[in-house]
């Protein structure tokens, strides 16, 4: 009982997931001239590009709001677990983040995150819209629900599903091994970085598959050898994940 | 009039498969209309979303190669009318961007859409004439599509 009398105190706020995606920013700008060669190799080539372009859009809609409300980014957990200011809650955030990707991403990538988030901003909009406060933060269960509806609408929108050699090869078995570890009764900490290494895992496996989904299924079996770069950079969202929940 | 939309990753592309299906416009306009000063009235209006607006990058046009559907979904608007609207498009991504643009629109907007499963260049050909001869959007689209099996080279 002592586990679960942790895991319901182990909450997930707004600024929390703002710090989230500036990790995942960094990270994918650090990472944006490899993400480009793994796309050359069996792409368009656009994909670090693009995410760079997306994420920095991001950075600056995110910093503002992070500056102005006098919270530094390095402000640690205690800062993260507060409770979201005001005119945000994590719907509206989730939501920010989609328009965001969706127009600053472009591209099959912009589409494909975009629908991720749209459709867990959808789902948080629901979960909060029936409390008493709509700007409450969400239990690390609740955030799993919430990234399981963003999956649920990245497959719709992509058309995918697992072994295709897309992103979705990291998403899926990363939103599993969340899930899974939170109804173990483990905390933030084993959840998120269970996610993590179920992400690198998918991540690793796309080098074996042949590429049935976008530009890439144009090389047929010339496409087997290669890692996927949209599993790639699904790899550093929760790599961010882990550094910012866990 | 059913209108036509083109989506590509590349702007000059778009731009000229516009330019290749204006002149089989029946009774054919000028080919430098466009959206903002097209005759609205008995004409089909042909329109470009391609490429991703983009002030920063390199091209000579602020587009960078690939698609974006906030810029699809205010394109279809703009020559949206209840005759409905023909999007053309070229390759994968187009398609997923065309898809999330028509869920951003108004469901009776994008209940008269439709994404061609045409092939770009015979099927924008194709939409145009039958477009111009004022046929539905159904017809204009049936068309379009079949223009996938025209044999090019006799045999």
């Amino acid at each position: 009982m002592l586990v679960m009398v942790h895991i319901m105190n182990s909450e997930i706020s707004a600024s929390c997931i703002e710090r989230w995606l500036l990790v995942f920013a960094e990270r994918i700008l650090e990472k944006k001239d490899y993400l480009t060669d793994l796309d050359a190799a069996i792409g368009d080539g656009d994909h670090g590009l693009n995410m760079a372009r997306g994420v920095e859009r991001l950075r600056e809609r995110l910093g503002s709001k992070l500056v102005a409300a006098g919270r530094p980014l390095n402000a640690g957990l205690a800062a993260a677990t507060e409770p979201a200011d005001a005119e945000t809650n994590i719907g509206v955030l989730l939501r920010t983040v989609a328009m965001t990707l969706i127009s600053g991403v472009g591209g099959a990538a912009g589409a494909l995150y975009g629908s991720f988030f749209l459709n867990a901003a959808k789902e948080a909009a629901s979960l909060l819209k029936n409390g008493a406060d709509p700007q409450r933060n969400i239990s690390i269960a609740e955030f799993s629900q919430v990234l399981r509806s963003g999956l649920e609408g990245l497959k719709q929108r992509g058309k995918a599903g697992l072994d295709e050699k897309t992103m979705i090869d990291a998403f899926e078995p990363a939103i599993d091994a969340l899930q899974d570890s939170i109804e173990q009764g483990e905390d933030a900490t084993a959840a998120f970085t269970a996610a993590c290494q179920a992400a690198e895992k998918g991540m690793q496996k796309t080098i074996g598959m042949q590429a049935l989904k976008g530009r890439a299924s144009y090389l047929g079996p010339r496409s087997i050898g290669h890692q996927d770069p949209g599993a790639t950079s699904t790899f550093y969202l929760f790599e961010a994940a882990r550094k910012a929940f866990a | 009039m059913v209108n036509l939309v083109i989506v590509s990753h590349s702007r000059r592309l778009a731009e000229g498969v516009k330019e290749l299906a204006t002149q089989m416009i029946f009774g054919a306009p000028d080919i430098t209309t466009d959206a903002t000063d097209a005759n609205t009235d008995n004409t089909v209006q042909i329109v470009v979303a391609a490429g991703i607006p983009d002030e920063e990058c390199d091209n000579a046009t602020p587009y960078r190669l690939g698609s974006d559907a906030l810029y699809i979904a205010q394109t279809i608007e703009q020559v949206w009318t209840q005759d409905g609207v023909l999007v053309l498009v070229d390759l994968g991504s187009a398609v997923l961007n065309t898809e999330m643009a028509l869920d951003f629109l108004p469901p009776e907007m994008a209940g008269r859409c439709q994404i061609s499963n045409a092939p770009l260049v015979e099927g924008a050909i194709t939409a145009a004439l039958e477009a111009s001869l004022g046929h539905d959007l159904d017809t204009v689209n049936q068309a379009a599509e079949s223009a996938a099996h025209i044999q090019k080279v006799s045999l």
